[in-house]
């Protein structure tokens, strides 16, 4: 990339970002405006599709709810994007899991990923330090449905 | 006319906005803009300030252009530009234009520029015409129709769309917003697209006053 561009995204970029890949389950922290007020949702699924660089960079996370398949895409380095936590890593072997998308139940199941025992525990340390957020979330989200 | 900065286009990029929503901006990485000579009514008959975009090597400039630098005791630059102006005396050969004064965050800007070639292409690319089926027998794929009637004109009439060079002309994005000047590096961000390829030259004017 242009090292003038570089330059500009570089202040944009975020640097506490979590290692993070397709197949892997995700939860991502969402700054939501409602009714004038903003909050944080929390929004769970597997990343389906990992694309761009820099400033441009998403993931695409499904989740399957009350039986319809929803797809967000993420502007990973947006501040509306406050934060994003690996719940679980998976191994897959594609790039893009659009298979999931004509699978339902017990065949939507990803292995999960052999990791070692420090980054395990960097995993559960992570997933633990939300847990405040997230009890918060599902209520939420309940509500915006 | 309106003073306006030469620049180069770097590239597109996104920036954030203060509500956090995603910004397409394109990085123009402005020249130096030195005035190299002012015109007035007595000498030249118009009065105007003649600009040049980028400073440049010797060996890039022939003898006379050269010539003329060496004159002015300028570093040679190039491409040179003018621009009408009802009085001249306000700017000075050697200097830069003022920058701050011309460009301003959240202004309405034209820029223009070369648009990128794209050599001899049919009537589909070039204006969007339809084309026939591929398959199923069709012989009429890609070409043009009729280009017109008969003994009756007994000609084509002017202006019909025909294949031919298409790209590589002056064009004009009107009415972009400034989303950042950085005088310092010399650099502009402007929302949305504009015309040319990556290292293009553009020149960027603020909008009729309608506008600002």
């Amino acid at each position: 990339m242009n090292t003038i561009i570089k330059e500009i995204e570089a202040p944009l970029l975020k640097s506490n970002l979590p290692k993070f890949d397709v197949g892997d389950t995700v939860k991502v922290f969402v700054k939501i405006v409602e009714g004038g007020k903003e909050r944080t949702q929390g929004y769970e699924g597997v990343i389906i599709k990992h694309s761009g660089h820099g400033v441009g960079e998403t993931i695409t996370v499904r989740r399957v709810f009350q039986g319809i398949g929803i797809e967000r895409v993420f502007l990973v380095h947006s501040p509306r994007v406050e934060k994003i936590t690996v719940q679980r890593r998976g191994q897959v072997r594609r790039a893009k899991l659009y298979y999931l998308r004509e699978r339902t139940g017990k065949a939507t199941r990803i292995k999960e990923k052999v990791v070692s025992r420090k980054e395990k525990e960097a995993l559960a340390q992570a997933k633990a330090a939300p847990a405040k957020a997230a009890d918060k979330a599902p209520a939420a989200e309940a509500q915006a449905q | 006319m309106r003073l306006g900065l030469m620049g180069k286009k770097v590239g597109m990029t996104q920036v954030f906005d203060k509500n956090g929503l995603a910004v397409p901006v394109t990085v123009v990485k402005l020249g130096e803009n030195i005035v190299t000579e002012t015109k007035t009514k007595e000498k030249h008959g118009y009065t105007a300030v003649q600009v040049g975009g980028f400073k440049v090597k010797e060996k890039k400039l022939n003898k006379p252009e050269l010539g003329a630098f060496k004159k002015k005791e300028l570093a040679p630059m190039e491409p040179l530009k003018e621009y009408r102006v009802d009085d001249v005396s306000s700017y000075k050969v050697g200097e830069a234009l003022p920058l701050e004064t011309i460009l301003t965050e959240g202004m309405k800007v034209d820029v223009r520029g070369k648009s990128i070639g794209k050599g001899f292409q049919g009537t589909i690319k070039r204006y969007n015409a339809g084309r026939g089926p591929m398959s199923h027998g069709s012989k009429f794929h890609r070409s043009m129709g009729s280009i017109g009637a008969g003994t009756t004109p007994g000609r084509v009439v002017r202006g019909l769309h025909m294949p031919g060079h298409m790209g590589d002309d002056n064009t004009c994005a009107r009415k972009l917003t400034v989303v950042r000047v950085d005088a310092e590096k010399g650099l502009l961000l402007v929302k949305g697209a504009i015309p040319g390829a990556k290292g293009g030259l553009v020149v960027v004017t603020p909008s009729i006053t309608k506008w600002n």
